[in-house]
């Protein structure tokens, strides 16, 4: 009844997963699965609990994006509670939000997908890791990239208390206001962040862009995935991580659909498989037309890639500039290559450190008004915002005294678990024919989950 | 730790948690005078009704106690003052944790008597032990 | 390095060591470490025994197929260190234990509005076009590592701070060790360390505690002194005073003082004893005006509990 080759667990992401290759007896390749074993059921154990803890319950679901959830936490919550947010706290958290973005897009170019391009070719794969990369590029850059990272993980431990788990938000603001000196060192972070995220591009040019298997990799069009692609934007159609309107394109490139708030409920569907703990989603007025892209079939992409593929354009020069350099690549939009989702996470680095650089000028910042209370309690809220790698749903009910009745999450990574699933199945058409096959092969499968910097945790939450 | 004592009826074991001074005194009293408290009662003697720590209850019901009763002095007569007064405070709150964990609030229950309120102590105890007839077993701990 | 049920945050507790990874990789050579290393686990059954001097485990323990996982690191490992609230107490993920599994799983794969047409549900043993796939069994309930191996120390902490992985590991490569056992961190409350102790009074009496959202608070004082529910007296120091540090109150993930206690309940008599009016109408509104107790006190401990969870069977 032919082979299966497992890869467990696959490995550089975040959270569990393994891969099952299914051969036929005659060894030619028949079937490919992702399996997602965990499940902690945050949308039954939040029943009952205080309506105002959740952001600081739910980020709970991952460590490497929880910046995102405490963001679409307390959004939800300002929506339940009717209130809305003096300008300083927008403000404040936009530059959280936007800081958290910036160094965990670079964790995932220098620690996660990215060895699998920064690490020369002739390094057998379990070689491609983090420590290597530094060994390639050299002790003293891989020493100033974790000193950057570092000071804006500060810059984000000083605003919300934790380099990792933000703890203030609130409905209707923040918990703690900043200061002028607090600002003037917040602009010194930026300004040295923006400055690597320059030097990050110039390297990905250099050493990746034109290193042959990329390059090579980029030509190949058995790594296109002809998708929806999903994403916020604001009132001009441009990228806007923290507020906006989702904006679904067609493959074509021409608008699908635009909704926000709980209208999600009528445009997304989630999809259940008896073989993993993962929900993909699928647009719900297409409907599930099975692992196939193409217009005609609901599967829809977020994150990096598709942001690009959704705005018209960028808000800061710098990153409008190198998405210009990326659409006259590719010969125009939208981007259809897995591949393609490395560099577009770098454009965005770029974006937020701009975004960074802006925001500690702004006088806002510094305005003590950080909170309005609520006065009333709406009994249901949604909070949506971009996480690093998709867009992120948060959408509570409670009573009338603020005691959670239920909770629905959209988790980043779900939108694209169809997506993955068909990028890895068409890989292994095309590269695995018939046994045997090299490590490298099977090594290019784990390559492409990599690009979508899938989390797991939050997949399956 | 669920007996059988008269038929093959379900009977409810009760920990009770009973301070020195008024209520073990008072189970004293009920026993010289020749009348009788259900069997179902198990006394542990604590000095003052302060003195039970909620997890002594916690313990009781993972043991599988099917209730659990805390009785000290009257309100303003401890002997320690206000350890009554405490008693009262933590294992209210306690209560309201109860249904959390699967456990009916009649399973934890708390009585201010005096040495001599005999009657007073044979009734709580007996209504206890028919709620908690009504109720069934205490459930089993999910964690191995 | 390996996580069970995790969040991954803890892997970033690691990564957080920032420039001191230099030192550490002058240290130790990583050998097993897959949120960041490419070593698939037969490589790690393929060692032989005791050949790892140290391995952290983060995460709780939720299915079977972690268990095989920690008891192979066991038999590979010296040492064995329980990393963050989730393998020391079980962590956020532990409240599961408020549920039956059936009632999670039905949650999330059937009664859920974005579910339109609700069939499969996750199961152990799955046929899809005549593959036969398998997901490893959920256990009934969520329990700590050292329910399940044998621990030699603990991080507490929700991560544990970058400051106290870096003493932990350094101790353990220089093998200068604490007694077995030991989890890091301070030997007194957070509110030892805490920069607004000194506004806290010897003898507080509240009537009603107040929630986040109907509030606002003054950045300096005690957050207890002004009716916020802190779990602070509860809770073993070590993290700086990490979120009072953003002006907002503790909610105890460090764990409690004495190693295997039951948290909940040291938090639920310290908050009883600041109730000062004992009518039974008083005492009802002070009760109340804790929302949601079980979830609050047992935010990070359930599964290290004395109870460890909801009772199945009875009522
Ligand atoms: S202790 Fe906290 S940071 Fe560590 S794995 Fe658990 S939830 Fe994540
Ligand atoms: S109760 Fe909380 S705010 Fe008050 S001193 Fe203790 S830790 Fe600090
Ligand atoms: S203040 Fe409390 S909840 Fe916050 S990090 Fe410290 S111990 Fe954990
Ligand atoms: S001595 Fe009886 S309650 Fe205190």
């Amino acid at each position: 009844m032919g082979r299966t080759v497992p890869i467990d667990p696959i490995t550089r992401l975040e959270g569990h997963g393994n891969i099952k290759v299914i051969f036929n007896d005659d060894g030619t390749f028949k079937d490919i699965f992702l399996q997602l074993p965990d499940f902690k059921g945050f949308e039954k154990f939040c029943e009952g609990r205080a309506v105002e803890e959740m952001p600081g319950l739910t980020q709970k679901i991952c460590g490497v994006c929880p910046t995102a959830h405490h963001i679409a936490g307390v959004k939800a919550l300002d929506d339940l509670f009717n209130v809305t947010v003096p300008a300083a706290a927008k403000c404040i958290r936009e530059l959280m939000h936007h800081a958290f973005i910036y160094e965990d897009h670079l964790l995932h170019f220098y620690f996660l997908g990215g060895p699998d391009f920064l690490v020369p070719e002739n390094h057998p794969p379990h070689h491609r890791d983090f420590w290597n990369v530094i060994a390639h590029l050299g002790d003293e850059f891989g020493k100033r990239m974790l000193r950057t990272r570092r000071r804006v993980r500060e810059l984000h431990a000083a605003i919300s208390g934790s380099p990792l788990y933000p703890v203030c938000g609130l409905p209707g603001g923040v918990s703690k206001h900043v200061t002028q000196a607090k600002k003037s060192e917040f602009k010194k972070i930026s300004q040295e962040a923006l400055d690597f995220a320059q030097e990050t591009i110039a390297l990905f040019h250099d050493r990746v862009l034109c290193h042959s298997r990329f390059s090579a990799l980029l030509a190949n069009t058995a790594f296109e995935n002809h998708t929806y692609y999903m994403g916020m934007v604001d009132e001009q159609n441009q990228l806007d991580f923290y507020d906006g309107v989702l904006r679904v394109i067609a493959p074509d490139g021409h608008e699908f659909c635009r909704f926000s708030g709980s209208a999600f409920q009528s445009h997304l569907a989630e999809r259940v498989d008896a073989y993993s703990f993962m929900k993909p989603l699928y647009l719900k007025k297409i409907g599930w037309q099975g692992l196939c892209d193409g217009s005609s079939s609901g599967i829809y992409r977020v994150g990096p890639l598709a942001r690009l593929n959704v705005a018209d354009r960028l808000s800061t020069p710098l990153a409008q500039v190198e998405l210009d350099h990326m659409i006259h690549y590719f010969g125009g939009r939208p981007f259809h290559h897995t591949f393609a989702y490395h560099w577009a996470r770098l454009v965005e680095v770029l974006y937020a450190a701009e975004k960074m650089v802006a925001l500690t000028s702004s006088a806002q910042l510094t305005d003590p008004n950080i909170r309005n209370l609520p006065v009333a309690i709406k009994g249901a809220g949604t909070g949506i915002c971009e996480a690093p790698r998709g867009t992120l749903i948060h959408h509570y009910t409670s009573t009338n005294n603020g005691i959670v009745k239920d909770i629905n999450l959209l988790v980043a990574t779900q939108n694209n678990g169809a997506a993955i699933q068909l990028s890895l199945l068409n890989a292994a058409r095309t590269m695995l024919t018939k046994e045997p096959f090299s490590d490298d092969m099977l090594n290019l499968l784990e390559m492409v989950f990599r690009s979508y910097d899938p989390c797991m945790a939050c997949a399956t939450h | 730790m669920t007996e059988f004592l008269s038929t093959n009826r379900f009977e409810p074991s009760i920990i009770g948690f009973l301070c020195h001074w008024c209520a073990y005194e008072c189970a004293d009293a009920v026993g010289r005078s020749r009348s009788q408290y259900p069997a179902n009662l198990h006394i542990v003697r604590v000095m003052c009704s302060g003195r039970v720590a909620p997890h002594f209850i916690m313990n009781a019901f993972k043991e599988g106690a099917d209730g659990v009763i805390v009785m000290g002095c009257p309100m303003d007569s401890c002997h320690y003052r206000s350890g009554n007064a405490q008693a009262l405070k933590r294992m209210t709150l306690l209560r309201s944790l109860l249904p959390a964990f699967g456990i009916d609030t009649e399973r934890l229950q708390f009585a201010w008597v005096g040495a001599g309120d005999t009657k007073e102590f044979i009734h709580r105890i007996s209504s206890m032990v028919g709620a908690l007839r009504a109720l069934g077993p205490v459930g089993r701990r999910a964690v191995p | 390095m390996f996580w069970c049920a995790s969040c991954g945050g803890c892997e970033e507790s690691i990564l957080d060591l920032s420039e001191h990874l230099f030192t550490l990789r002058e240290k130790a050579e990583i050998v097993f470490w897959p949120m960041a290393m490419d070593t698939k686990y037969d490589a790690v059954k393929a060692l032989p025994d005791k050949d790892l001097t140290v391995t952290l485990i983060n995460g709780a323990i939720r299915n079977n197929e972690q268990v095989e996982i920690v008891r192979m690191l066991r038999e590979k490992s010296k040492i064995i260190v329980a990393h963050g609230s989730c393998a020391h107490q079980g962590g956020v993920i532990g409240l599961a234990n408020f549920f039956s599994s059936s009632a999670l799983l039905d949650r999330a794969y059937k009664d859920m509005p974005t579910i339109t047409d609700p069939g499969d549900v996750p199961s152990n043993t799955s046929k899809l076009n005549g593959t036969r796939l398998e997901l490893p069994a959920m256990r009934r309930s969520i329990v700590p590592l050292n329910k399940v191996i044998s621990v030699d120390y603990y991080l507490p902490g929700c991560p544990p701070s970058p400051e106290l992985v870096k003493d932990a590991l350094f101790a353990v490569l220089s093998n200068d060790l604490p007694e077995l056992g030991t989890v890091f961190g301070e030997t007194k409350a957070l509110c030892h360390t805490c920069p607004r102790l000194s506004s806290k009074p010897e003898k507080l009496k509240l009537t009603t505690f107040k929630r986040l959202h109907e509030v606002e608070w003054d950045a300096n004082t005690c957050f207890l002194t002004q009716g916020l529910v802190c779990l602070g007296p509860a809770t073993r120091g070590g993290c700086a005073a990490r979120c009072i540090g953003a002006n907002m109150p503790c909610r105890g993930c460090f764990g409690p003082l004495d190693t295997d206690a039951d948290q909940g309940l040291n938090a639920l008599s310290m908050l009883a004893a600041l109730l000062e009016d004992t009518t039974p109408e008083g005492l009802d509104r002070g009760i109340k005006s804790i929302p949601d107790a079980p979830g609050l006190l047992y935010r990070f401990g359930l599964a290290a509990s004395i109870l460890g969870g909801r009772f199945q069977g009875g009522k």
